[in-house]
């Protein structure tokens, strides 16, 4: 296994595709005054892509993106890309962060720097970290991970990456969204490597487990997380039930992919107002970046997988192993409006529970809010166990 | 009050449709195929394919316009319809609604054989006057954009009266539906028994799944709990519709291979075809039905339809229908047949045929076995006729 270096470098003739279906998008109607109660706005969306025509420039982007090392390795039939940036300080922890759906390896880009260069942000030296950002399978540049790629065989490749690949036989592990389960799945698969992990949510595959003796603020907690799924979980179902039959339009119309992502960052953000939590740059490098490598299809993968992959029946199974571990430290930091809002007591369930911050701001997408608040809790985590 | 309509897509719209099909950006490597993943790929590239080369939509519209087609404005909507006379004397007058994602076209097939049924060799002894609407939202009845109506479904069955009694002066008629139309014709019987002499349905309708199921007996309980289970499975497309509806019509809207793969998926896992969809419906027909959402645009407020439901109701679970209800149901159909004790308990059940095959698109799969059970039921039914 030996990686190479990898550059972003989309072909004119894809930029120019997207512009040309951009300019070409046939808008449908909209209820009036209905905002976003009925899903992306329309007034919004059309700004959004307005903006995604005659005022952003993905060239601009990818010269930045390309600034961070980057590398592609073939593992087990699947190419992982990834980013590798070294700590600068006297002895920088390695560390790999997972992102989720429907962001990508770009939830991290501002905090990356504050991890591998912390006295550039007011931080100790002490505290660098190596840091290590894959691309999910299916996401991105990474490869596709075929029908059975299921999204519990990514620990695997996460420890072979950074054992084998990188070399780092003792690393930290941070992750939101699909990122907490695989953060979640390495540390308890691989304890001897993982020093500590550290979560923006319990992941909700917990809330499969439903024991006898629930405190009332974990009930209140796996009520709301079933209001979430009620009101907002449509996506989830389709995702993981026919994906195929969204991602033919999906693919097919930059406008519509936009409207499917933006929905997510809209609903799940920190702020009162979408252009306060997200620049319309950044939104559109993430849609982009989707649109670009046309993974919007393997990207529903994982919702699949769990659904189909027998990934229920395994975690059915394999969660009653872990209620009550005392494994690996977790740390874990929770932002307020966040999709769910587990108490201590619950993630104790599951987890050895070593730090538990309740941050004061931010949304779902954590690392492209609140990167500074989320990089002193990551920092402050890891401090005892390098 | 009515006036002829005539359906005329304009050559600018179909050279349009022509070269998005041209530019589709496929999933690229259609590795999934068959129908696990949803849509089968390379079934819908021979489709879509079929759709730019092969389809000949100025035929099928001339065969479209040879029905009797009108527009009427009643209040803000203006609703198109089809009103086709039936032969001899004594017709019973027969209003027919559809559901999603079908359109007035699920009847093309059966609207024949009910207008003239010695025609098509049924032994009816009476014929109908058929009407059927393009319900609001769909096809060429627009929905209006500009209100959010409370009990939507409520409003659409007075419109529907209205356009019965007020404008082709049928004061009593009988109604006869399936999907949304099967909600619709409940809600019109509810509200107007005077005007509504009895209804056909092909299933009760998405309300029922909501009967609490604590007190029933074993076999009603088992019915309700597999349809909750098969609705885990297979209702994802009505959890997005009836929460953000708007999302997905964006892609809907602007990529025709998108709609063909959203509308296709629902044809295929909700018919009778036994793995082969045109065992059940030839190309033609997939793509005359695709192309009127297409062309008309109304992705959007059809699926809308489910969220201004879902936010306000109009039939609850177990409001009574107390007209005589007959009922004809296909095999196939989503859930299967239900339990007849079960129907009985919100709807006055006169007349019950359990089909011998068929699924969810009923008079468009089956067209002869349900005009038969049309004629089978209605035809006790009492009421004053056109002379």
């Amino acid at each position: 296994m030996s990686s190479e270096a990898f550059t972003l470098s989309i072909p004119d003739e894809v930029i120019a595709d997207v512009q040309n279906r951009l300019k070409d998008t046939r808008w449908p109607d909209e209820l009036s005054g209905s905002g976003w109660d009925y899903g992306t706005n329309l007034g919004y969306l059309r700004e959004l892509v307005d903006y995604w025509q005659n005022g952003y420039d993905w060239r601009l982007h990818e010269a930045r993106l390309n600034t961070f090392p980057q590398f592609r390795v073939a593992m087990d039939n699947c190419t992982i890309h990834y980013i590798h940036v070294a700590g600068k300080g006297d002895r920088p922890f390695p560390i790999v962060l997972t992102h989720g759906w429907p962001d990508s390896f770009l939830r991290f880009e501002k905090i990356i720097p504050m991890l591998s260069d912390p006295t550039a942000y007011g931080g100790d030296a002490e505290d660098a970290f190596t840091v290590v950002v894959p691309s999910l399978p299916g996401f991105g540049f990474s490869g596709d991970p075929g029908p059975s790629g299921s999204i519990f065989t990514v620990q695997r490749l996460w420890n072979e990456l950074m054992t084998k690949v990188l070399g780092y036989e003792r690393y930290g592990a941070h992750g939101g969204d699909w990122g907490a389960i695989v953060t979640e799945h390495l540390g308890r698969s691989w304890p001897g490597h993982v020093a500590g992990i550290h979560l923006t949510e319990v992941s909700f595959i917990h809330s499969f487990q439903k024991p006898g003796d629930l405190s009332a603020a974990e009930q209140e907690y796996l009520n709301g997380l079933e209001q979430f799924q009620m009101k907002e979980g449509a996506y989830n179902m389709i995702q993981s039930t026919r994906p195929q039959t969204l991602a033919c339009g999906l693919n097919d119309s930059p406008a519509g992919l936009a409207a499917w992502i933006v929905e997510k960052f809209q609903s799940m953000k920190g702020s009162d107002d979408l252009s306060k939590s997200f620049s319309k740059d950044a939104l559109l490098t993430n849609i982009t970046l989707y649109w670009v490598t046309q993974t919007i299809f393997s990207s529903f993968l994982p919702y699949y997988d769990l659904m189909h992959a027998g990934a229920f029946t395994w975690i059915g199974e394999k969660i009653k192993e872990w209620v009550g571990s005392s494994g690996v430290p977790a740390g874990f930091a929770l932002f307020p409006k966040d999709n769910s809002h587990p108490p201590r007591e619950w993630a104790e369930r599951f987890f050895n529970v070593q730090r538990w911050t309740l941050l004061e701001r931010g949304g779902h997408f954590t690392a492209m809010e609140e990167p500074e608040l989320l990089a002193e809790d990551i920092r402050a985590f890891f401090r005892p166990l390098r | 009050m009515k006036r002829a309509f005539q359906i005329l897509v304009s050559d600018e719209v179909l050279r349009d449709l022509t070269r998005r099909l041209t530019h589709t950006r496929w999933l690229n490597p259609p590795n999934h195929s068959k129908w696990a993943y949803g849509t089968n790929l390379p079934y819908l590239m021979e489709l879509v394919a079929y759709w730019r080369d092969g389809f000949n939509w100025r035929e099928q519209e001339r065969e479209l316009n040879r029905f009797a087609h009108f527009q009427t404005a009643i209040d803000a909507y203006d609703l198109h319809f089809i009103h086709q006379r039936g032969k001899g004397p004594g017709c019973i007058p027969l209003l027919l609604l559809h559901g999603w994602p079908d359109s007035f076209y699920r009847f093309h097939k059966i609207l024949p054989m009910l207008t003239d049924p010695d025609a098509a060799d049924i032994d009816a002894g009476v014929a109908f006057d058929v009407v059927v609407p393009s319900l609001p939202g769909f096809g060429w009845t627009k929905s209006p954009a500009e209100i959010e109506p409370d009990q939507p479904l409520r409003q659409y069955a007075s419109l529907l009266r209205r356009l019965m009694k007020e404008v082709l002066g049928y004061d009593r008629f009988v109604v006869a539906g399936g999907d949304g139309g099967s909600v619709l014709a409940q809600i019109m019987a509810i509200d107007d028994p005077g005007s509504v002499a009895a209804i056909y349905l092909t299933d009760l309708g998405w309300n029922r799944m909501n009967i609490d199921p604590g007190p029933l007996p074993h076999a009603e309980k088992r019915y309700l709990e597999e349809s909750k289970k098969l609705f885990m499975k297979e209702s994802a497309y009505v959890m997005v519709q009836s929460t953000k509806p708007q999302t997905l019509a964006y892609p809907l809207n602007d990529s025709p291979t998108g709609l063909a793969a959203w509308v296709l998926d629902r044809f295929y896992f909700w018919c009778d075809c036994r793995g082969d969809l045109e065992k059940s419906f030839s190309r033609d027909e997939l793509l005359t039905n695709l192309t009127i959402y297409w062309v008309t645009q109304t992705i959007a407020s059809s699926m809308r339809m489910y969220r201004l439901d879902m936010k306000s109701p109009s039939l609850a679970a177990k409001d009574y229908v107390a007209v005589p209800v007959g009922l004809g149901l296909f095999p196939k159909d989503i859930g299967g047949i239900p339990p007849r004790e079960f129907a009985g308990r919100t709807l006055n059940v006169q007349h019950w045929t359990e089909m011998p095959g068929g699924g969810h698109f009923t008079a468009w799969e089956e067209p002869e076995l349900m005009a038969s059970d049309l004629f089978a039921f209605f035809r006790t039914i009492d009421l004053p006729v056109r002379g």
